[in-house]
């Protein structure tokens, strides 16, 4: 929580407009509504890059880490396989077809500022369906069959993204830095369309929290201890869906949150579910601000896509989970 | 008590259970015995209330066990699988206190005090200087030790053991065994466990279940049960049966194909 406050006031600090840091404050207090009568002195340009562009900027990255670690952290417990995450299961890619989609043929608002994050769950739940369906033999889902089918899926779709972008003109380059994840030219009313999803995902995860402690031990177990696990598993896995086609929706597709950030909570407290999913919020938000400020800053003023820096964190530590897996099954 | 009314039952399509019933008291321990596929895991899984029959219906207490609410369910009957539990990194003591879960609200939180079941629980399984160990750290026949721990938090009065000796040494299942035992005793529970070792069986159960080609081939004390015509019968394989020497139980004695013609043997000596 600290970790958090503390990357917020940094993240905010830092910028390709140069602002002051003195500024920024300076601007921010004025906001405050007891402040706001002392004498201004700055430019209002100065004041909408850090109200409008940076703050909202800042908090986005905040709530899109959050879903997206939360996702992770749900994908995991359910299918009791540590690899997943909204990435490697292929509905991150799933949203974004939904999503792009939509943007391609300018239906933004055929459902008002839902219908990019609703088209997106629909799609994504349909990919987690189909990837499902491709790994399953006899019944059982294996832990790596699960993540090729996630793979090739994601893979498939991605193409279709392409090709999508392709087709279009005018629209390229929004579709094109949203396939590779990225939070620039976002506004406050992103903020309050991924808030909601925030606020209803993490106390319905939270409350499943002792659940899924108990699906560690094996479904079988857990259902004999009295857990109805076939409606746990599609409340988790809705819940999760939803999460990511809500932070999909506003970021494009920003890999490997969901799977770093749980993994490490996990190694900090150990492995208990009601500790691990409200930590993974806030690692998540921690990290996708880091991943962002640094997207922003490093190149200033040319952008890097949010999705190149978190995967270039993120694949190492796939790569790093897979070993250890191996080298756990192996002695 | 709990009853099973003409089951049928298929696995992946094949026929499994025809037409089986069986009944079972309150405050004994019986055995379900058969050759393997005949169905025994089958019907403690339909038993435990997780699966559904295809036809048939189990029912306890009088009512069909898969009308109780989950939850509920589970602070009445208990179930012990053959697998164990998998090596997580939980500690020995939180895997245990899971145990309760039956007993929390959505909130995750008890109405009573939880700790002096899951500390009294411990102590009977001599798990309390490992409390705090994980479980990945721990051996099969501890892991087992733990599950059975996590049995006895559960505060059950019905439960179900699936072959719970399969992946135990000697010395593990007799202690196993004598636990379950001594704990049916002191709080009158019912269990029922799938046991592959006949004279294990034999030596722990009040009564024996015989399955055989869907159905019940025989049921009752194990002194009525085993005879040598059932183990034929049954398992097509020629045995002796005497009695243990200081229990009085009746034992299995396996021998060779060469020696078939020595059961008429012993007979006519034994009539000398």
């Amino acid at each position: 929580m600290l970790l958090l406050a503390v990357s917020i006031i940094v993240s905010l600090s830092i910028g390709s407009a140069g602002i002051s840091v003195r500024d920024v404050w300076g601007i921010l207090l004025h906001q405050l509504p007891w402040l706001a009568d002392k004498p201004v002195a700055y430019t209002s340009g100065e004041v909408a890059i850090v109200t409008q562009v940076r703050l909202s900027r800042v908090l986005l990255a905040v709530l899109v880490g959050a879903c997206l670690a939360l996702a992770g952290t749900g994908f995991q417990g359910v299918l009791r396989n540590p690899l997943a995450d909204p990435y490697t299961l292929g509905v991150a890619s799933g949203s974004s077809v939904g999503a792009a989609f939509i943007i391609l043929f300018g239906l933004q608002t055929a459902l008002g500022m839902w219908t990019i994050p609703l088209v997106a769950f629909s799609t994504g739940t349909i990919t987690l369906l189909g990837v499902f369906w491709l790994s399953r033999s006899k019944g059982i889902m294996q832990i790596e069959t699960l993540i090729l089918s996630g793979v090739i899926i994601q893979s498939f779709l991605g193409a279709f993204v392409s090709f999508m972008v392709s087709l279009s003109q005018g629209v390229v380059n929004q579709i094109l830095f949203w396939l590779m994840g990225s939070l620039a030219m976002r506004s406050w009313d992103n903020v309050y369309m991924l808030l909601p999803f925030l606020a209803i995902g993490l106390p319905v995860l939270l409350v499943y929290g002792q659940s899924l402690n108990l699906f560690v031990l094996g479904e079988r177990h857990a259902a004999h201890l009295g857990i109805r696990v076939e409606r746990t598993k599609l409340i988790v896995l809705i819940s999760s869906t939803l999460l990511t086609a809500a932070a999909v929706s506003v970021s494009g597709v920003i890999g490997f949150v969901g799977l770093v950030i749980p993994h490490l909570i996990r190694l900090l407290v150990g492995p208990d579910y009601r500790l691990i999913i409200p930590l993974s919020a806030i690692g998540g938000g921690v990290f996708v601000l880091w991943a962002d400020t640094l997207a922003r800053t490093a190149l200033s003023p040319k952008e890097i896509p949010l999705g190149v820096v978190t995967a270039l964190i993120g694949a190492p530590f796939f790569a790093y989970l897979l070993h250890r897996r191996k080298l756990k099954e192996g002695g | 008590m709990i009853e099973a009314k003409a089951i049928v039952q298929e696995v992946q399509g094949r026929p499994v259970l025809g037409g089986l019933s069986c009944s079972f008291q309150k405050g004994r321990m019986y055995g379900i015995i058969g050759p393997n596929g005949v169905g025994k895991s089958t019907l403690l899984q339909l038993l435990s209330g997780i699966d559904r029959p295809k036809h048939g219906e189990v029912l306890l207490d009088g009512r069909i066990i898969l009308s109780y609410p989950r939850k509920q369910l589970a602070r009445i009957m208990a179930v012990l699988q053959q697998s164990g539990l998998p090596p997580v990194g939980f500690s020995v003591r939180e895997v245990v206190s899971m145990g309760r879960y039956p007993y929390q609200n959505w909130l995750g939180s008890e109405e009573k005090d939880s700790d002096a079941v899951i500390d009294a629980a411990l102590k009977a399984m001599g798990l309390k200087e490992l409390e705090h160990r994980k479980m990945d750290h721990l051996s099969g026949g501890e892991r087992q030790r733990v599950a059975l721990a996590k049995l006895m938090a559960q505060e059950p009065s019905v439960i179900l053991l699936d072959e719970p000796t399969t992946y135990l040494d000697i010395g593990f299942q007799v202690q196993l065994l004598d636990t379950v035992r001594a704990w049916q005793r002191e709080r009158d529970l019912t269990v029922i466990a799938v046991l592959h070792d006949l004279n294990l069986a034999s030596l722990y159960c009040d009564e024996l279940v015989v399955l055989h080609r869907g159905t019940v081939a025989a049921a009752g004390e194990p002194h009525i049960v085993l005879t040598t015509a059932l183990i034929e019968q049954v398992y097509e394989t020629a045995a002796s049966v005497i009695s243990h020497p200081l229990t009085g139980s009746p034992q299995i004695m396996l021998q060779p194909y060469s020696y078939k013609g020595m059961n008429q043997v012993m007979k006519v000596k034994e009539r000398q």
